[in-house]
């Protein structure tokens, strides 16, 4: 099981503001080591974010994204107390849920 | 003062990448798409070309850097402002997969994104809005690289 996320989710005017740090390789599958063997890709595939409940978006990510991922968006209406999940899934097949809650 | 023929290269070159990474409106599935991300080279993007031409729009835009010093982390960020958009795309034209993100945008949460990204060298950065009724609207910025990012 992967590091956990950190979330902040903040609220701003009829609007929340949610920032989450991810903890991943964010491997290419085009660096090599240092005896010339690529390293194989492990990247983040899916991500998706619920609001209560309620997804409010799904991203699909190629290798491009950096590493140790960072992600901002705004949740419409979210109030402070509401909970905001957010899942990640890579092409292992890992995954990782967590919660924050709106303040 | 951007000149028609610099228009022109531009528009041609979103509707490659576009057509190459299989996400003009025709296609839309849930799951991860592995062509999209597997669209490497103009020429592989060229052969699947159809569907609407991207337009420059002053809704989409794109942020990030002029000169970013570390190409492993480059803050980029892609928003539109205006209503009926079903998908923002992250694309960096000289990485060697030009799709870098793709978010599937609801109601409930702003067309607004921020994120970082991976630059192997200095390269434009498309921004691109796909809309509910097939339109498909960029913003470009360029983006320089003192470092790349994709190197051992």
């Amino acid at each position: 099981m992967a590091d956990p996320m950190r979330i902040r989710a903040q609220v701003a005017g009829d609007k929340a503001t949610v920032r989450v740090l991810m903890s991943h390789e964010m491997e290419t599958g085009l660096r090599r080591d240092g005896a010339g063997a690529v390293i194989p890709a492990w990247f983040i595939q899916e991500v998706s974010a619920a609001h209560n409940g309620k997804s409010v978006f799904n991203a699909q990510w190629g290798p491009s994204v950096a590493k140790n991922p960072f992600m901002q968006f705004n949740v419409k209406g979210a109030k402070a107390g509401d909970k905001i999940t957010v899942v990640w899934k890579d092409n292992k097949g890992d995954s990782r849920t967590d919660e924050a809650t709106v303040s | 003062m951007q000149t028609r023929r610099e228009m022109l290269h531009h528009s041609g070159a979103v509707a490659a990448l576009l057509a190459g990474a299989g996400l003009l409106p025709t296609a839309a599935q849930a799951a991860w798409n592995k062509s999209a991300f597997e669209a490497k080279t103009m020429a592989e993007c060229v052969k699947a070309l159809g569907g609407g031409a991207p337009a420059e729009s002053k809704d989409v835009s794109v942020t990030g850097p002029d000169i970013a010093e570390n190409g492993a982390v480059v803050p980029v960020g892609c928003a539109s402002s205006t209503t009926g958009v079903k998908r923002l795309l992250l694309l960096v034209e000289k990485n060697p997969s030009v799709l870098a993100a793709v978010f599937d945008v609801t109601d409930s949460v702003d067309a607004s994104f921020n994120t970082r990204v991976k630059m192997g060298q200095s390269s434009n950065v498309y921004a691109v809005a796909l809309m509910n009724d097939g339109r498909a609207l960029y913003a470009v910025k360029e983006i320089k690289v003192t470092l790349g990012g994709c190197g051992g």
